[in-house]
């Protein structure tokens, strides 16, 4: 444990030590401001539809009655696509719908319709690609609280002539709004801090902070881009860190009702 | 956000309020079907397509599989991948040799401190591996700086001959972390370990012989657990890699596909799939186990 502390704590001594105003007013400018942005929006908007769609497709494999197999692939499979990394999915998806892709192929040559303006090295084609780890990731962390669901909770709505709206209203929401939102930060923060698929797929050209960052440190051209770099890396603890103030607000608030 | 949740959540839930379980049943069946099915396909084409694209001859539009041989002799292959495969070993070790004690006298003696433990362990699954690895880049490079020519700076380069890297193998433990930490976790809290200990202990075990008569049987399965995470996520890991410039299995990947596309396809696929069916062996293995024992 004490090696990891203090591996741990010499991350922010060091950005102290190399610090100077410059490159933290640079930052807040220019190409570095969209950057941030542009990371801010993409990890939001992946992180929100990952989360719907991956609390629906955990409540779809936990109501399957004959869906133990069922349930095992998918779990596993998540497993793997939320642990293994980005490198081999973007290959897959350039394979896929990528500029030489097979279904990009087949759109054109046998229906004669191309993708309509898509390209994989976007904004959207990241957000395909980031889905597909963050959907199974969203699965992972929200099948324990939906099996903490009690049986008994709705039955007893149930009795007392609750409709399923109803229910889901006043019961089951509410208990599960916590871990949602504390799972949706969480897809938010591996959004925000994913550089390999990034990387593999679309080299610079889209604006991303943790692009940004890998730019400024391999810059062997301008002065203090290494302590660019330090700074930009910086930002993002911050913000990570004050999603991550919120998710333990949040993780604390669930405690009462799921333990 | 919340609204929508919660649509998500009750869409299976709309039915009329009189026959209110039939009705709720049905209609729910529909909703998760469609969901099934659309996720299916978002999930099974891109792996279908890449195998397409692999095995599929341009030459003469036949089905071939020449890439798929061509791994192994692939330049640069063996060396990437047997480097990778060593790394995680190491990480496995180190992590598992950290972490297990660490679990154990949590959950024994020390259950004031779980919190803090849990909340350790954590961080590295939202701390940007970037920013680790910025941090890493910096206390690296005090060796020329301050300490040249002294045996702290001979240890640091000795951590980074690009053979063996072990400064990868020390990240990575800080990365596996909340994984191994889960997973040993779950192992701890699903067993009374507390009265197995206590039972050991009273008939006279040594605390070396409980942790490995007891504890590490009680916890096999989730040590195997863990150790596969980890292996997974070492295999798979490029950030710290790339910028630290150590070839691994995923930089590899990376530096190949430009030159050779079916190549890198190929080798992605099913680095996906053997993770996979490695997984799902694990977890029918615990299963098995489960249930012979409640049985």
């Amino acid at each position: 444990m004490l090696a990891v502390e203090a591996f741990r704590a010499t991350d922010p001594v060091t950005f102290e030590e190399t610090w100077s105003t410059g490159s933290i007013t640079a930052i807040t400018e220019g190409p570095y401001r969209r950057a941030y942005l542009g990371s801010l929006q993409l990890s939001a908007i992946t992180a929100v539809l990952g989360a719907v769609l991956g609390l629906a497709l955990a409540v779809a494999i936990l109501r399957a009655r004959r869906g133990r197999l069922l349930r095992r692939l998918v779990l596993t499979a998540s497993g793997v696509l939320a642990n293994f990394g980005g490198v081999p999915l973007a290959f897959a998806f350039l394979a896929t719908i990528g500029g030489q892709g097979v279904v990009t192929a087949f759109l054109s040559d046998t229906l004669g319709i191309g993708l309509g303006g898509f390209t994989l090295q976007s904004m959207t084609g990241l957000a395909v690609v980031y889905l597909y780890f963050l959907i199974p990731l969203m699965v992972l962390t929200i099948v324990p609280a939906l099996e903490a669901l009690r049986p008994q909770w709705r039955e007893a709505a149930d009795n007392l002539g609750a409709t399923g709206w109803q229910y889901w209203r006043h019961v089951g929401g509410p208990v599960l709004l916590p871990p949602v939102l504390g799972a949706t930060m969480l897809l938010f923060a591996s959004a925000f801090a994913a550089y390999a698929t990034a990387k593999a797929l679309v080299g610079s050209s889209v604006p991303l902070v943790t692009l940004q960052i890998a730019d400024a440190l391999s810059s062997n051209v301008v002065v203090g881009a290494e302590n660019l770099g330090k700074a930009l890396a910086l930002g993002m603890v911050l913000l990570v860190g004050l999603v991550m103030a919120f998710y333990a607000w949040v993780q604390k608030r669930t405690q009462r009702w799921l333990s | 956000m919340t609204a929508l949740a919660e649509s998500v959540a009750g869409a299976g839930g709309v039915a009329p309020g009189t026959p209110a379980r039939p009705s709720r049943r049905r209609g729910s069946g529909a909703w998760r079907f469609a969901v099934l099915l659309v996720l299916g396909v978002y999930f099974l084409v891109p792996i279908g397509a890449s195998v397409w694209y692999t095995v599929r001859d341009r030459v003469d539009g036949g089905v071939t599989g020449r890439v798929y041989g061509a791994i192994p002799g692939a330049e640069g292959f063996a060396e990437a991948f047997g480097r990778s495969l060593l790394l995680a070993g190491l990480t496995v070790v180190l992590a598992l040799l950290l972490m297990v004690p660490t679990v154990v006298l949590v959950e024994l003696r020390l259950p004031k401190l779980r919190t803090a433990v849990e909340l350790l362990t954590l961080a590295p699954l939202v701390l940007p591996p970037i920013a680790l690895v910025v941090g890493v880049r910096s206390v690296l490079a005090w060796a020329p700086d301050y300490f040249y020519g002294t045996p702290v700076a001979e240890a640091m380069f000795a951590l980074q001959r690009p053979s063996l890297p072990w400064i990868l193998v020390l990240v990575y433990v800080v990365l596996a972390l909340p994984f191994v930490y889960r997973a040993l976790d779950a192992g701890v809290r699903g067993s009374d370990l507390r009265t197995l200990t206590e039972a050991a202990r009273n008939l006279g075990a040594s605390w070396p012989r409980v942790l490995g008569s007891v504890v590490l049987p009680v916890l096999r399965t989730s040590v195997l657990n863990a150790a596969f995470l980890t292996v997974a996520l070492v295999l798979g890991e490029f950030t710290v890699a790339s910028i630290l410039g150590f070839e691994t299995f995923p930089t590899w990947i990376v530096r190949i596909s430009g030159s050779q596309a079916q190549l890198s396809v190929a080798v992605s696929v099913l680095s996906l799939v053997v993770t996979w069916l490695l997984l799902l062996l694990i977890s029918a293995l615990d299963r098995r186990r489960g249930t012979k024992e409640s049985s």
